[in-house]
């Protein structure tokens, strides 16, 4: 009976981690500060996500879930906030310095 | 096997990390090391079953140093002082270097030739928590047995504030530090100061809360407290308040005095300087760390700012 | 079920050291930032991987407080970066 909610967790953790791999390659590869900057807000929301959402059915209680879930809310709102700045950083410099 | 891979791969990583944040040239990119570096420290307090001391790295190495650095560095880069004047003598670093290796050698050592089991006072410490009324050991330590220590560290960082704002120039006492923040009120940060300071001070409340009986603290609620007055002051939603406010100091000071109050009455209460009266211990403990937290969420930005830089406004 | 999710966080451990090289070499001070925001999205999912493996009580707490602090120095850095183009503007 454990083995369906298993099942669910390998995959969601899995995709998570896919995201997390192609989240930094292209933080790596990609050409330029921008695009860069694409690649990590992935790897933020999708990857995290992912891994959260594959540990919810294996946490004790629902409160252990419930902090899960502010946990990825959090996440979510710093990354989106730090991708916002990054960028019209970049733009408001120039890519300089 | 896999946990070995883990702890090993950690280990190569923070080593890496502090490695180069000594020997990066610029000064941002040692500050983005040493913040990531903090990051992973708290993973390996995780790993240690050190969970109050991962709490505390987070708050501390994970956010407000990384803030501090970055304050004092741009503060630095806007100084008329040539840099090569103040930087430290080649003969100077290698001295330093040398130092710190011995001592990196020196605690290494100790902790690799520790007897196994290691010496340890927790049964004893487990033994008598519940005279206290508290369930985690770390707290009881902290506050029960040790607490002329901690009452000592709050003084501490009364005296570092002090420390800190004594750099300021002459005219520029009784003014306001300032911490990096925003020059144009964009949206994007007025938002984020806006959404997450409500969620960030209840969490840091319940964390403060929950140390008494499972991992928290003081501290760590007090430090993460601490970090939201910080973002909204950031954001530019709040002006950074003069050192000559009343309400500033008589905050700073709460902390140790209440602390040092507590202690004074335990002669009359308890037959000893600390002692608390038995059986009414948790309610002490919990008045005593209530204001060491709003003491602690309100040093720590003072130490996060830095001196003042303007003068005050009459 | 918990060597994987042991094995799961190694690789992102892995991927994220991976990330190391941006911070090291990434030719401007905001690919640096991104990088120390990977670190910190990715430390948390290690985070929370690790403590449901290896059953560490109140562990999400530490990842709350992570979380609520990764985009701290992001943030400082870009304000400085702001603050650094108008000086000379005088005081504020």
């Amino acid at each position: 009976m454990s083995f369906a909610p298993n099942l669910f967790s390998i995959v969601a953790i899995g995709a998570g981690l896919i995201f997390f791999l192609a989240g930094t390659c292209g933080l790596l590869r990609f050409p330029d500060t921008l695009s860069r900057l694409h690649a990590l807000t992935k790897a933020d929301n999708l990857g995290l996500g992912l891994v959260v959402i594959g540990l919810l059915p294996l946490a004790d209680n629902v409160l252990a879930a419930l902090k899960l879930v502010v946990v990825w809310v959090l996440v979510q709102l710093s990354g989106a906030t730090v991708g916002q700045l990054i960028a019209q950083s970049t733009r408001r410099n120039g890519r300089t310095e | 096997m896999i946990v070995q891979t883990l702890d090993i791969g950690l280990a190569a990583l923070v080593l890496t990390l502090a490695g180069y944040t000594v020997l990066a040239r610029a000064t941002f990119p040692a500050v983005v090391s040493y913040v990531a570096y903090g990051l992973l420290l708290s993973l390996i307090w995780v790993r240690l079953f050190s969970v109050d001391v991962a709490l505390t790295e987070a708050a501390i190495g994970g956010g407000l140093t990384g803030v501090l650095l970055i304050g004092a560095a741009g503060k630095r880069r806007g100084t008329a002082v040539a840099a090569t004047e103040l930087d430290p003598t080649q003969p100077l670093r290698w001295a330093i270097m040398a130092l710190c290796a011995l001592a990196a050698l020196a605690l290494a050592t100790v902790v690799v030739s520790l007897p196994d089991p290691a010496p340890t006072l927790a049964p004893q410490a487990m033994e008598n928590i519940a005279t206290t009324g508290l369930g985690n050991p770390v707290t009881a330590v902290l506050i029960a047995y040790r607490a002329f220590d901690t009452m000592l560290e709050k003084c501490v960082l009364v005296i570092a504030v002090v420390g800190v704002w004594s750099l300021a120039c002459d005219r520029c006492w009784g003014g306001a530090p300032d911490v990096p923040r925003a020059v144009a009120r964009g949206g994007t940060l007025t938002f984020f100061a806006q959404v997450l300071p409500p969620l960030g001070i209840l969490i840091g409340i319940r964390i403060f809360w929950i140390g008494a009986d499972e991992p928290g603290g003081a501290f760590q609620g007090g430090a993460i407290l601490a970090a939201m007055w910080v973002i909204i002051m950031m954001a530019g939603l709040t002006d950074v308040p003069a050192i000559s406010k009343r309400w500033l100091r008589i905050a700073l000071a709460a902390g140790p005095i209440v602390f040092l109050g507590v202690g004074i009455l335990g002669f009359a209460a308890a037959g000893g300087f600390l002692a608390y009266p038995h059986g009414f211990a948790k309610p002490v403990i919990i008045f005593v760390e209530i204001f060491m937290t709003l003491s602690i969420a309100a040093t720590l930005p003072m130490l996060v700012g830095g001196a003042p830089i303007r003068a005050p406004r009459p | 079920m918990t060597d994987f999710l042991l094995s799961a966080a190694v690789f992102i451990l892995f991927t994220v050291a991976i990330g190391l090289f941006r911070i090291l070499y990434g030719p401007h001070d905001a690919d640096r930032a991104m990088a120390a925001q990977l670190f910190g999205s990715g430390g948390i999912a290690t985070l929370l991987l690790v403590a449901n493996a290896t059953r560490v009580p109140g562990v999400e707490d530490v990842a709350m407080g992570l979380a609520l602090l990764a985009a701290f120095a992001s943030v400082a850095f870009v304000n400085s970066i702001a603050t650094g183009e108008s000086e000379g503007a005088g005081e504020k």
